[in-house]
């Protein structure tokens, strides 16, 4: 079991090292280099060769990235190219303003969508289960700028309940914040819900199926004893992983979103340093994405394994 | 062999005309097949359907409600929403076809290569396809289109790069189930190379899996890709999409709703009709892809 636990994170760890490996490479392949970016186009070639120098740019690639690699783990990110300040302290606190956001998304989503879920599946075919499944149908096949577009429509412009855009930069405080976190979070909450209803959905009516329930069933076990003590919890195994898979679609998710409502959130420094070409911004972001993609899938797999014992024996025999 | 090569040759033809009975017996995927193949046509037939050009605009003309002469109104520049938002199925039928096929053939041919091989090789595409998949889509799309620019060509490129490793991983996992198979042990022991057992023994036996995969990414794909033209980076501004309308007309959404809600309404039935689509595939034809974590 131990040594189960060990080899995943070893093999997420390798994970996280190639894709900031991929990053870097990608961004290298931007056009235009950190030197001209910040120098602008009608700067002297001795000026960009000498900002190049000083930056370290004119060493080789393997060389820059093994210093930012080194950087990186002591928590130093570089510098922002527009902002002139620490990428680290910028970046983590756009993404603080953006955890508000996931926090509630994912608590508005994860429950209620279980909750649907569970209750399209016991009704399997009945007109619960046809309504939620149609409305999540529906969920998914819209894009979070449309779900955004219309909450604005409905709850700021017919009735003016919350703010359609935020006024403050990134250094405000929750208190501020919070008014305009609700239609951002309920849009996210609704397109990443649609997916989880739909999987525990599917998972509900598996297990009500299976011949573990039919005996519960037949030892005379209430309905209500049946599903909370023996479906629900074999039922949520394989949805922890779908959870988690959108626990860390969210932060590509909040993109859309936040430049929908001018949220200054990690998906709108995301944006604007793409258009800046801010390079050592992209970096850190994408690392700290991989970071929350790797965490999430490794969370998913120990709580499952922590859930099913079979998956224990499994990864050992492996 | 003759003999074997014939029984070969015939097995599709009935596999086809079957897969093919199942999915009409799918009310599903009828009406799924049924709304997109309506996209389809309105797209081609854009220019029957409305006399008026979906980029010049009159500007006399701004900002008008539904009416007689403009039946879903007007945009800020005079232009009739309801022409572009016919034309705007083009680009993003298109574009999103072009990028899906592109993905899927890609994902396919390399979650085949992969299951059949093994070893250090499924090992190493593995991890590869593991790290790309750990950055974020969006972020991953952003710099490909800044590197490159914008432009049709870009878009499918950049939507391949995020698309194939999830096709790899899913083709991967059906690709593993075929080639234990004894067929497979048969093909390779008359010595045959990985390319023709691929092609003969092994894609047949995934072709429902892969076709399943094709509409459940298309309908990602065109959700994709117009928030990507919603942002500003993807269909370049006079040209008529559905996400550039909603970005263009959000400014001035109280004054003609309809200029913002005829696109979403386009966006949405379309992706609804893949969406049915791959769901009453997946069920008629047994393919799980629910269980294969989407």
């Amino acid at each position: 079991m131990l040594s189960f636990i060990a080899r995943r994170t070893v093999a997420a760890l390798g994970t996280l090292l190639l894709s900031s490996l991929l990053v870097f490479l990608a961004v290298q392949a931007l056009p235009g280099d950190v030197a001209t970016q910040v120098l602008g186009k009608d700067a002297t070639p001795q000026a960009v060769a000498g900002l190049r120098g000083s930056l370290g740019l004119d060493r080789p690639a393997w060389e820059r990235y093994t210093d930012w690699i080194r950087g990186a783990l002591h928590g130093d990110f570089g510098t922002s190219l527009v902002s002139g300040k620490a990428v680290g302290g910028e970046v983590a606190q756009y993404l603080g303003n953006s955890a508000l956001i996931a926090l509630i998304t994912i608590l508005f989503a994860v429950t209620g969508s279980l909750l649907l879920g569970i209750v399209a599946g016991l009704w399997r075919d009945r007109w619960p289960d046809h309504l939620i499944s149609t409305v999540s149908l529906v969920g998914m096949s819209v894009p979070e700028f449309v779900v955004a577009t219309v909450l604005v429509l409905c709850f700021s412009v017919a009735l003016p309940w919350f703010p359609a855009v935020v006024l403050y930069g990134p250094d405000a405080t929750v208190g501020q914040l919070l008014p305009a976190v609700w239609l951002p979070a309920l849009a996210l909450a609704v397109v990443m819900a649609a997916y989880i209803v739909r999987m525990a959905r599917t998972s509900v009516i598996d297990v009500m199926a299976s011949e573990y329930v039919t005996t519960a069933r037949l030892k005379g076990l209430s309905t209500w004893r049946v599903v909370t003590r023996h479906a629900l919890p074999s039922a949520l195994l394989p949805v922890l992983h779908v959870i988690a898979l959108n626990v860390a679609w969210l932060l590509g998710g909040v993109a859309v979103v936040e430049n929908v409502f001018n949220y200054p959130g990690i998906g709108k420094l995301m944006l604007s340093s793409v258009q800046n070409r801010d390079l050592p911004v992209i970096q850190a972001i994408a690392v700290i994405s991989a970071v929350v993609y790797v965490v999430c899938n490794l969370a998913a797999d120990l709580g499952a394994m922590a859930l099913n014992p079979r998956l224990r024996t499994r990864g050992r025999t492996r | 062999m003759t003999t074997l090569d014939t029984a070969r040759a015939d097995a599709p033809a009935p596999r086809a005309a079957r897969a093919w009975r199942t999915l009409r017996s799918s009310r599903t995927a009828v009406v799924g097949l049924a709304i997109v193949a309506v996209h389809v046509v309105i797209a081609l037939l854009a220019p029957l359907l409305t006399s008026y050009d979906p980029i010049a605009g009159n500007t006399s003309q701004a900002l008008l409600g539904p009416g007689g002469a403009h039946w879903a109104g007007t945009d800020q520049y005079g232009r009739d929403v309801l022409a572009r938002v016919l034309y705007g199925g083009r680009y993003a039928l298109g574009v999103s076809v072009a990028a899906t096929v592109v993905s899927v053939v890609l994902g396919t041919v390399i979650g085949c290569a992969t299951a059949l091989r093994g070893g250090w090789f499924d090992d190493l595409t593995g991890r590869v396809l593991d790290a790309v998949l750990a950055i974020p889509a969006v972020l991953a799309l952003l710099v490909v289109v800044t590197a490159l620019g914008t432009g049709p060509a870009v878009i499918v490129l950049a939507v391949a790069v995020v698309f194939v490793p999830q096709v790899v991983r899913v083709v991967r996992g059906a690709a593993l189930a075929v080639v234990p198979a004894d067929y497979v042990t048969a093909a390779r022991a008359r010595g045959e190379g990985t390319w023709p057992i691929l092609r003969r023994e092994v894609l047949p036996n995934i072709v429902d899996v892969v076709c399943v995969e094709f509409a459940m990414r298309a309908s990602w794909v065109v959700l994709l890709i117009s928030s990507l033209s919603f942002l500003g980076f993807g269909a370049d501004p006079p040209t008529p999409d559905w996400g550039l309308m909603v970005a263009e007309n959000r400014t001035a959404i109280t004054v003609v709703p309809m200029a913002s809600v005829a696109p979403i309404i386009a966006l949405a039935t379309l992706v609804i009709g893949l969406n049915l689509a791959a769901d009453g595939l997946s069920k008629a034809w047994g393919v799980d892809r629910i269980r294969e974590g989407l």
